[in-house]
């Protein structure tokens, strides 16, 4: 027999049922608009989270190490936080002997104060960050700058008091006017603004531009002389981060003068971690919600399953004439399969237009939209709703004795 | 060789606790280009006696071959096949698609046998030019009178050559003039060589073919020929 054509004949009936009861059909493709919707909203609001999530973290480049005492995440072994808090903390003379070892890569020492007091004039801006660093930072951070210039190398070494502000500390403090040339008090020293950082936004909520940027001989001297440090490498060319990463542990261990029996006492941390950590949890929000609202779809695909049992009762009549004139089973099968499945496919579709909509309406809080897969995936799953919950209903036709089915009045 | 040749059959049915012998020990042969009328009252075994022939059911034992196939012991899928190619089935409801226009009522067991559309629609045009509606292919059988919907079942009946065009009740719900065209018809394709086999209760259809096969109490009552004078 003619597959292709008994397809065709099989489509040509579902929509001739599916037309002639258009109330109940349009009834039971709402049960499955429902359910894809969900699942669709479910699946794009997961994928808007990790878009959101990546973007957020996104400053911390993907290229870039973080040499620090203390691991981001849980290294997850008996007792190592306790042995962690008592790691010796990162000494600037330390950074400074890792940076003469590794060639490839722009090195910058980072040390950190915040709650100083910082104002200009009658202004104060008590909040924000003080980073004492090297010209290096620009390369090693990303940050770009709007107006005036970044630290220089001569400026890092020397001990004039400049500064480079970001923008929000720039907008609080100078309210409109050109923070270049101006000075600004941090702890009572006065600083020259030489610089304003372009706009970033904010990392996990916290803000990047509410900070000011001094050189470090500058910070050893006004703000704190012994300051624990943070080492940022950023490599340079085209090298595997693996390696690179390994490469950088070593020079590390060498510069502490770790024996080779003795354990990392500090943490060679990038963003790729940070990443691993969210995609495992989004990952389990994901199983757990999609399962969640699965169940939606679940109780559409019954009322699929109920409405077809209605449809193969009340068409035995026509199953029995279409046996009779030598239909097979698996002709019957297919024709309300292929029935449930249009159903399914139809509320299928049109639960992704309310879902687009419904993204589209939401996109200033949650940077959703339907991806290409998701857009797949909700079609294949309303796919396979019709087929599954179509299938007893179908099997039950296909299996109809033509001589009871011809009698049925 | 006979075209139909049942042996032995018989046909219970469990009805609760209760076995009922709707066919027993019947044997009969029907040969190419035969008229039959099978007659009886209800409950007599007629119509499982048409729905054996038919291939819609299959009996309890006994052998059954058709067109020199046995198809006694086929399954759901192979019964399907026969019936497609050998068998046209006219009801006493006519049985045709209600959705569907007559046309495609007819285009039906050529679907089924797989034929390609282009050569389908030329043989299911000629199937209903025959039986005098290539003016109506367009309608839908509740647009159509009751002579022309079993015009229409005759058409879709014949349209795949079958061995044996299998009647049951074929005017019983048709006016007594709309009843004898049908039965003009009939009367038409026997004489073209068609075997026809009509279940009937009413004698002055039967009348109308050339053997009667009488049914009482699941037995063969009696099987003659019909003498015809004038024809």
């Amino acid at each position: 027999m003619n597959f292709f054509s008994e397809l065709r004949e099989g489509f040509g009936i579902s929509w001739d049922a599916i037309r002639a009861h258009k109330l109940r059909s349009s009834l039971t493709t709402l049960g499955i608009v429902i359910g894809i919707v969900t699942v669709t909203l479910m699946a794009a609001a997961i994928e808007g989270l990790d878009k959101a999530f990546l973007q957020s973290i996104s400053s911390l480049g993907a290229d870039v190490f973080y040499v620090q005492r203390n691991s981001w995440i849980n290294e997850n072994t008996e007792g190592s936080w306790l042995k962690a808090q008592k790691r010796r903390p990162i000494r600037l003379a330390e950074a400074e002997a890792l940076a003469g070892q590794l060639q490839l890569a722009a090195v910058a020492p980072v040390a950190n104060d915040s709650g100083n007091s910082v104002k200009y004039k009658d202004r104060s801006a008590s909040t924000a960050f003080i980073i004492g660093t090297t010209d290096e930072y620009l390369d090693t951070s990303g940050v770009a700058v709007a107006q005036g210039r970044f630290l220089t190398a001569a400026d890092a070494e020397g001990g004039r008091p400049i500064c480079v502000i970001g923008s929000e500390v720039a907008s609080n403090l100078f309210r409109g006017e050109s923070p270049i040339g101006e000075k600004i008090k941090i702890e009572d020293q006065s600083f020259e603004v030489v610089g304003i950082l372009e706009k970033q936004g904010t990392m996990l909520g916290w803000s990047l531009d509410n900070r000011i940027i001094v050189p470090l001989r500058q910070f050893l001297a006004e703000i704190h002389n012994r300051p624990e440090v943070e080492i940022h490498v950023k490599v340079k060319g085209l090298v595997q981060l693996d390696e690179a990463r390994e490469e950088l542990r070593q020079a590390m261990r060498h510069v502490r003068h770790l024996a080779p029996n003795q354990p990392d006492d500090f943490a060679v941390n990038q963003q790729d971690q940070i990443v691993d950590m969210f995609h495992r949890v989004t990952g389990r929000i994901a199983i757990i919600g999609l399962c969640i609202t699965s169940l939606s779809l679940f109780v559409g695909g019954i009322g699929i399953m109920n409405i077809m049992f209605v449809s193969v009762a009340e068409r035995t009549r026509e199953i029995g004439i279409r046996k009779a004139i030598g239909a097979k089973r698996r002709t019957i099968l297919l024709q309300f399969l292929i029935e449930a499945a249009c159903i399914c496919l139809i509320g299928g579709v049109i639960g992704l237009g309310i879902a687009w909509l419904a993204t589209l309406a939401v996109k200033h809080i949650l940077p959703t939209s339907l991806s290409f897969n998701i857009v797949v995936m909700s079609l294949v799953v309303s796919l396979l709703t019709g087929l599954i919950s179509g299938f007893l209903p179908a099997w039950r036709a296909a299996r109809m004795n033509p001589v009871d089915a011809l009698r049925n009045e | 060789m006979s075209l139909i040749r049942l042996q032995n059959i018989s046909r219970r049915y469990q009805m609760g606790a209760e076995t009922v012998h709707a066919l027993r020990d019947v044997s009969l042969e029907i040969q190419r280009g035969e008229y039959v009328a099978i007659m009886g009252p209800s409950g007599s075994g007629k119509s499982t006696l048409m729905n054996l022939i038919g291939c819609l059911d299959t009996a309890t034992s006994g052998s059954y071959e058709l067109n020199g196939t046995n198809v006694s012991d086929m399954g759901d899928n192979q019964l399907a096949e026969v019936r497609n190619r050998e068998i046209g089935f006219v009801f006493q409801t006519f049985n045709l698609l209600a959705r569907s226009n007559a046309l495609h009522n007819v285009e039906l067991p050529l679907i089924y046998a797989g034929v390609s559309s282009a050569e389908r629609r030329k043989i299911a045009l000629e199937a209903l030019a025959n039986v005098g509606l290539a003016d109506r292919i367009h309608h839908k059988p509740t647009e159509l009178s009751g002579g022309q919907r079993q015009r229409v079942a005759v058409a879709r009946a014949l349209v795949n050559s079958p061995s044996i065009l299998l009647a049951d009740e074929p005017t019983g719900n048709l006016d007594s003039k709309t009843g004898a065209e049908i039965m003009a018809l009939f009367e038409e394709l026997s004489r073209k060589g068609n075997t026809i086999i009509v279940v009937t209760h009413e004698e002055e259809v039967a009348r109308l073919s050339r053997r009667i096969v009488r049914i009482r109490d699941g037995l063969i009552a009696s099987d003659e020929k019909v003498p015809h004078s004038s024809g």
